[in-house]
C-alpha cells in the first residue's frame, strides 16, 4: 500500500521521536517500504551541529543507524533554511512532494487550546499534504 | 539506535574553516518548558536579567517622572560631554580597521567556510541592510539635518566666556551661503557615511565569523572567545549579552519614537489629524500589530519582502524628488558634497581640541552612541543574512555602498530643501519642527499629497521592519544563540518594544529619556566594539584563505 515513508525528525529532541520512529519502522517492514528521514536546520550553529555539513553528516548517520537496527531501507535528507522556526511547515510540505512519499509518519504533542489558532506542525502537514499522514501522539 | 548526544558540541573538522574547539553546547544553559499554552526556550540569566531590568526602568520612569527626567538629562550631558573624545576616537578606529580588512589578504576569508554560497541575492541583501540599518533615521533626518547644519552655519559662531554657544559645525560660515551649504552637507554625510557603517560592519563581521566559521552560538559573547576563552559562557558572557539586549531595545524604542512622531506630523499635514500622545500611542500600537504579522511570517516571508518593497518605494520617492526638484543643481551638488565630505572629514572626525563643542557633543557624539547602541541589532541582522560572502566583499558592501546611497539620499532631500531656501526664499521647511520638515519640503513639489502619503507609508514600513528584525535579534540573544526558539518569544519581544516606546513617549522626558538611555548603553558597548576589532583580527588570521 505504501512504498515511501517520510519521517520528519528533530535531532535536538530525539527523546520525543522514539514512538514515531518505532511506528515507522513497523510500517516500513509491513509494507516493504523505504524510509526517508527529513531534518531541517538553520545555517547558524545550533545545539545539534555547528555547520549545515555537520548536520547532514549526523542526520545521515542517524538514518543509517535506524535502518541497520530495524533492517529497513532508510535514507536521510537535510534541508537548510534561514528561519526554521517559521518555515518548518512549508519546508516539510515541499519535502513530501519532492521525495514523492505516499505516507508521512510524524510525532506530535497532544493538542490543547493553542492549536485552535496555531496548529501544530503535525496538524498543518495532515491538513495540507497530498500523502497520507499519521500523527503519533507522545 | 545508539546515543549520539555525547558528541554534540564538538565540531566535526570540515576542513573548510578553522572551527574553535569548545565543550559548550548551544542551548545548554537554556531553560525550556511550557507557559500556559505557549512553549519557551530561553537563556536563563540573560533573558531574566534584561527583562526585569527593563521593566524596572520603565516603572521608575513612570512612577517618578520628574526625578527620572532630571536624572536622564544629567546622564545625557555627563556622557556626551565627558566621553565625546572617546566616541569620536573609537569611531575613527573602526573606519580604519575596516579599510585595513579590505586591503589585506585577510579579506579573502569567506564567511561560512571556503565553499559557502550566499543565501541572498545582492538586491535582497542590500534591501535588508538598509531597512534594518537606517530606515526611519533617513526619513526623519533626510531633510532636517542638512537644513539644521546649513542654518546654524549661516548664523556664524557665537561665544560666551570663551566657549562656543552656537551649534554650527567647525568654524561655521557666517553669511556665506555657498560655504554654508557645503559645510552643512559635509557634516550630515559625516554622520551617515563611513563611520556608522563601519560600526555596523565590525559587529556584523564578528558575529558572522565566530558563528559561521568558528561554530560558536550566534550571540555577541562568541566574539570574545579569543579574549576570554571558556569564561564567555559564564557571567562575563551574560553581562555582554545583557548589555547588547539593553542597547538594542533602547536604540529601537528611540527610533520607534522618532517614527511615531514623524508619522503623526505627516498625518497632521495631510489630513489634519491632531498631534498628541493618544494618536502616537494608537500609531505605535497599530504599527506593532503589523510588525507582529511580519514576525509571524518569518525572515523570508516577512522582513525580506517588506524590505524589498520599501527599498523600491524609497527609490521611487528619491527619483521623484530628484527629477521634480532642481535636478541639475542636485546632481552637481552630489559630486560637490562628496568632495566637501572628503575635504572636511579630517577636521570633523578630530576627537580632541575642538572648538565647536555643541556640534561635536550634541550631534556627533550622540550619533556615534546611537549607531553603536544599534550595532548589536543591525550587526546581528546583517550577519544573519551574509553567510557565503567573502570578508572583502562583505566590508566593501556594508561600508562603501550604503555610505554612497546615504550621500545620495541626503544630497537629494537635503539639497532640495536647501535650494528652496537659497533660490526661492521658501523657508517653511527650515522653520518647521524636525518631524515636519520632510513634508514641508515635499509640499513645494508637484503631487505633494501623494508623495507625502508615500513618505508616511515609508516611515511606517521602516518602523515595521525595524521592530520585526529587532525582535528576531533580541530573541536570538536571549535564547543563547538559538535561531529556532519557539515563535511566541519573538511575539513577546515585538510587543515589549512597542510597550517601551509608548511608556517612554508618555513619560515627562519623552524622547529625551530614550536618548539618554541610548547613549548610556552606547558607552560601555563602545569598549565591547574596540575589543571586537582585536578578536576579529585574531579570528581571521587563523582562517584558511
Amino acid at each position: 500500500m505504501f512504498s515511501k515513508i517520510m519521517v520528519p525528525v528533530d535531532l535536538a529532541h530525539k527523546e520525543k521521536l522514539v514512538k514515531g520512529l518505532q511506528c515507522s519502522a513497523d510500517l516500513a517492514k509491513h509494507y516493504g517500504a523505504e524510509v526517508i528521514m527529513v531534518g531541517v536546520t538553520a545555517d547558524t550553529p545550533g545545539s545539534v551541529a555547528h555547520t549545515p555539513e555537520e548536520y547532514r553528516t549526523k542526520l545521515d548517520a542517524f538514518a543509517a543507524d535506524f535502518g541497520a537496527s530495524n533492517s529497513v531501507n532508510a535514507s536521510a535528507r537535510a534541508v537548510v533554511v534561514n528561519d526554521p522556526a517559521i518555515d518548518l511547515d512549508a519546508i516539510l510540505l515541499k519535502a513530501v512532494k519532492e521525495t514523492d512519499a505516499d505516507l508521512v509518519v510524524m510525532a506530535s504533542h497532544v493538542p490543547g487550546i493553542k492549536e485552535y489558532i496555531w496548529p501544530s506542525n503535525g496538524g498543518k502537514i495532515a491538513a495540507h499534504a497530498a500523502a497520507s499522514v499519521m500523527v503519533v501522539r507522545d | 539506535m545508539t546515543d549520539t548526544s555525547g558528541d554534540q558540541g564538538i565540531p566535526e573538522p570540515s576542513g573548510a574553516s578553522d572551527v574553535i574547539e569548545t565543550d559548550y553546547e548551544i542551548g545548554q544553559d537554556n531553560i525550556d518548558g511550557q507557559l500556559g499554552p505557549f512553549g519557551f526556550d530561553i537563556h536563563n540569566p540573560v533573558f531574566l536579567v534584561s527583562g526585569i531590568a527593563i521593566v524596572a526602568f520603565v516603572f521608575y520612569t513612570l512612577a517618578l517622572p520628574e526625578q527620572a527626567g532630571e536624572a536622564f538629562s544629567w546622564l545625557f550631558g555627563a556622557v556626551t560631554k565627558g566621553f565625546d573624545w572617546f566616541f569620536l576616537g573609537a569611531a575613527n578606529i573602526f573606519v580604519l580597521f575596516c579599510l585595513f580588512l579590505i586591503v589585506t589578504p585577510l579579506g579573502s576569508v569567506r564567511l561560512g567556510g571556503v565553499d559557502a554560497k550566499p543565501d541572498y541575492t545582492y538586491i535582497g541583501w542590500f534591501a535588508m541592510l538598509f531597512a534594518a540599518g537606517m530606515g526611519i533615521g533617513l526619513m526623519f533626518y533626510g531633510v532636517s539635518e542638512p537644513m539644521s547644519h546649513f542654518s546654524s552655519s549661516m548664523g556664524g559662531t557665537a561665544a560666551e566666556g570663551g566657549a562656543r554657544t552656537d551649534w554650527a559645525p567647525l568654524g561655521a560660515a557666517a553669511g556665506d551661503e555657498a560655504a554654508a551649504v557645503r559645510l552643512g552637507m559635509a557634516a550630515t554625510i559625516f554622520h551617515w557615511g563611513l563611520h556608522p557603517w563601519a560600526i555596523y560592519a565590525i559587529v556584523a563581521l564578528a558575529l558572522a565569523l565566530f558563528s559561521y566559521n568558528k561554530g560558536l552560538p550566534l550571540t555577541i559573547r562568541s566574539a570574545f572567545y579569543p579574549i576570554l576563552g571558556d569564561r564567555v559562557w559564564g557571567w562575563w558572557g551574560h553581562a555582554i549579552d545583557t548589555l547588547a539586549v539593553f542597547a538594542t531595545l533602547f536604540g529601537l524604542a528611540t527610533s520607534l519614537g522618532f517614527g511615531a512622531t514623524q508619522a503623526n506630523a505627516g498625518l497632521n499635514e495631510l489630513f489634519g489629524i491632531p498631534i498628541n500622545n493618544t494618536v502616537e500611542v494608537v500609531l505605535i500600537s497599530g504599527i506593532t500589530a503589523i510588525a507582529l504579522i511580519s514576525v509571524l511570517r518569518g525572515l523570508d516571508g516577512g522582513v525580506k519582502v517588506l524590505s524589498e518593497i520599501n527599498m523600491g518605494l524609497a527609490f521611487l520617492l528619491l527619483l521623484f524628488v530628484l527629477f521634480t526638484g532642481p535636478t541639475v543643481a542636485i546632481l552637481t551638488g552630489f559630486g560637490d558634497y562628496l568632495l566637501a565630505y572628503v575635504e572636511y572629514l579630517p577636521a570633523l572626525s578630530n576627537p580632541v581640541g575642538r572648538e565647536d563643542v555643541n556640534f561635536m557633543q550634541g550631534w556627533t557624539a550622540f550619533y556615534w552612541a546611537w549607531w553603536i547602541s544599534w550595532s548589536p541589532f543591525v550587526g546581528m541582522f546583517i550577519a544573519r543574512v551574509s553567510r557565503g560572502r567573502s570578508v572583502r566583499e562583505f566590508v566593501i558592501c556594508v561600508l562603501l555602498i550604503p555610505s554612497l546611497v546615504c550621500v545620495l539620499w541626503m544630497s537629494v532631500f537635503g539639497g532640495v530643501a536647501i535650494q528652496q531656501v537659497v533660490q526661492d526664499g521658501y523657508t517653511a521647511a527650515q522653520d518647521a519642527e524636525l518631524p515636519r520638515q520632510l513634508f514641508k519640503m515635499l509640499d513645494q513639489l508637484p503631487l505633494a499629497g501623494i508623495t507625502s502619503l508615500i513618505g508616511i507609508v515609508l516611515v511606517i514600513v521602516f518602523f515595521v521592519t525595524s521592530s520585526d528584525s529587532g525582535s528576531l535579534v533580541i530573541d536570538t540573544i536571549t535564547a543563547g544563540g538559538k535561531v529556532d526558539a519557539p515563535v511566541p518569544q519573538r511575539v513577546f519581544w515585538c510587543i515589549f518594544e512597542g510597550a517601551v516606546a509608548i511608556v517612554l513617549l508618555l513619560s515627562a522626558g519623552g524622547l529625551s529619556s530614550l536618548q539618554s538611555m541610548v547613549i548610556s548603553t552606547g558607552l560601555p558597548f563602545t569598549v565591547v566594539l574596540l575589543l571586537m576589532c582585536w578578536a576579529i583580527y585574531k579570528g581571521l588570521a587563523s582562517e584558511p584563505r
